[in-house]
């Protein structure tokens, strides 16, 4: 078992191996494929977000205003404007990236709380966007989105997605083994340093948001197009702390963290179905628990297990408190 | 190179340097020294552009840095290390080596997401340059070993290393060899000298370990409360009154400096 869980690309083979047969271990159940669509959905939103969160250490708690952007631009492109799939789901991801801009572009000059609770307006004020603008957004009532023939069958969309979620993950795992990965952990690590390698704090940062939105906005554009259809209510707050749960307790940046994260967060909910209220009490216990007994996620528990090698010296004097410099960005 | 004049740096009413003036020439190791608190680590954020002088001007090969913002000073051609070790912690060493590269990487988010293939041999260029680096500092076996898990010495090399990572004319040092013990010491006062004469960099120092500064500095300048005191080739420095006065107090006749 061991040996599998090493050797990644076995791992990684096995898990598309998988993915691919799905639909038909269920029967092509109907119930079992949503659910399958739901926890890619989560899955690249869940990765987007580490993106910002865990590699750049920039809070956001109004995700879900993200995937309701990109749900509502693939309802209004499709009925109202009639452009085909392969424009809208690539223009989805750019209407919410350029959204994410115009957030990030602010929320640059915020930290920390501040940034959460500007992140969190955001959040909330989405779906009253989405309620009240009649004209555009349907307003109670929503909008239907119309799927293209040659996707009208269940099974050919279930491999569109599977498509769509190797290729995001792809994208981002280069991002972030790239220079711009580096820059988003340097920030994170320490903004005085970042700044004299030569990384533009404010620059970053908004490029951070844009592309975490960016992606955020294809899986909502995804979630239009699986459910034929969008209400102002599809993604709420609470939506936006699930993927948060989901970040902490699959591991912060890292990407099978994120996948790990989503998985649970997305079946647990399903399982405790007919007990109302459970659900957000176990989600509330495993984020407790993963931040106390696994600070790094559930990713890193087979670190528990591996057996460290030797540190190399023994720490001395790795006191970061104190000295000018750390407080030098004035 | 690097000219400071009449440089003045208050925080609401301290000052903390006065009307410094001096000129780092091309292709020397220049140490700033003085008891704590003259000033020193202010210099170096004042070329670092995070502290902004309320008057006075700073000129880089006759460039104005004042006009710069902290992230573009590197660009120029200054790199620096921090006093208490201003790493990414959670990063391997490879990792904070490479982020030193980070002005002059490829920045194209497209070509990034798509791994194309001038990312990747700009990837591998890094790489090799990453990998000469961490030989010349002897510490290529930690390449893959994350910075928290590291020694403060090792640290402090690879703070220094990843200055060196980008090239820069002028590398700012700022006590590199502080809590280290006198083999460590030995080897960051050859790293120094190399720097200079295979590399050509132009050091500029802030040391307290006054046989390293007297050692292999080629110019000495004394703060002592903002304010420069003293300025020449070690020897004089060593001598001077003012500066035994700064250090200890007050003079006594058979007072000696280290």
């Amino acid at each position: 078992m061991m040996g599998i869980l090493s050797n990644k690309r076995l791992l990684l083979s096995l898990l598309v191996g998988f993915t691919l047969v799905y639909p038909f271990l269920f029967g092509q159940s109907g119930y079992f494929i949503t659910l399958f669509v739901m926890i890619s959905i989560y899955v690249i939103t869940a990765m987007a977000l580490n993106l910002l969160v865990g590699n750049g250490g920039q809070m956001s708690v109004g995700h879900a205003g993200f995937l309701t952007v990109g749900g509502y631009t693939v309802a209004i492109l499709t009925t109202k404007v009639g452009l085909p799939l392969l424009v809208v789901l690539p223009l989805a991801g750019v209407v919410t990236g350029v959204i994410g801009l115009i957030i990030g572009l602010p929320a640059v000059r915020l930290k920390g709380h501040f940034l959460a609770v500007a992140t969190l307006g955001f959040g909330i004020s989405i779906p009253q966007i989405a309620l009240n603008w009649n004209s555009l957004t349907g307003g109670y009532s929503g909008l239907a989105v119309s799927r293209p023939d040659w996707l009208s069958n269940n099974l050919s969309f279930f491999y569109l997605i599977i498509l769509v979620l190797v290729l995001v993950t792809w994208l981002i795992h280069n991002i972030l083994k790239s220079s711009l990965g580096r820059a988003f952990v340097a920030i994170r690590e320490s903004e005085v340093a970042a700044q004299s390698t030569g990384v533009n704090l404010s620059f970053y940062k908004t490029v951070m948001f844009m592309i975490s939105a960016f992606f955020t906005g294809i899986a909502g554009g995804l979630y239009g197009y699986w459910f034929g259809y969008v209400s102002p209510n599809d993604f709420t707050l609470a939506t936006s702390f699930l993927l948060l749960a989901m970040v902490v307790v699959g591991g912060l940046a890292s990407i099978p963290g994120a996948i790990i994260g989503a998985v649970i967060f997305t079946i647990l909910p399903e399982l405790t179905r007919s007990f109302v209220g459970l659900n957000n009490i176990i989600i509330g216990i495993a984020v407790v628990l993963a931040i106390l007994f696994l600070p790094k996620g559930l990713v890193s528990i087979t670190e528990f297990f591996k057996k460290r090698s030797q540190p190399i010296t023994v720490k001395e004097g790795t006191d970061r408190t104190g000295g000018m410099v750390k407080d030098a960005n004035i | 190179m690097l000219t400071f004049k009449d440089v003045t740096v208050q925080f609401a009413g301290l000052t903390a340097v006065k009307k410094l003036s001096f000129e780092v020439p091309e292709g020397q190791i220049y140490s700033i020294i003085g008891p704590n608190g003259a000033g020193k680590t202010t210099v170096f954020n004042c070329i670092s552009r995070f502290y902004k002088p309320v008057s006075g001007s700073i000129t880089f090969i006759g460039e104005d840095l004042m006009k710069l913002k902290p992230h573009q000073v590197i660009k120029r051609g200054i790199a620096r290390s921090f006093q208490n070790v201003e790493l990414f912690r959670e990063m391997t060493v490879l990792d904070n080596l490479l982020t030193g590269l980070h002005p002059i990487m490829k920045k194209n988010i497209l070509s990034i997401a798509l791994n194309l293939p001038s990312i990747k041999r700009d990837e591998r260029i890094a790489r090799e340059k990453a990998n000469e680096v961490m030989e010349m500092l002897n510490i290529e076996h930690l390449a893959y070993e994350k910075v928290s898990n590291l020694s403060f010495g090792y640290q402090k090399m690879v703070d220094i290393g990843r200055a060196m990572m980008s090239d820069p004319k002028l590398i700012l040092l700022d006590e590199p060899v502080a809590g280290m013990n006198s083999n460590e010491t030995e080897k960051i006062s050859q790293l120094i000298l190399k720097l200079k004469e295979e590399l050509n960099y132009t050091v500029l120092l802030i040391e307290h370990d006054m046989s390293l500064v007297m050692e292999i500095s080629d110019l000495v300048t004394v703060m002592s409360f903002g304010e420069k005191i003293a300025h020449g080739v070690p020897k004089e420095v060593q001598n001077n009154p003012v500066v035994i006065e700064a250090y200890l107090g007050e003079v006594e006749e058979d007072a000696q400096f280290v």
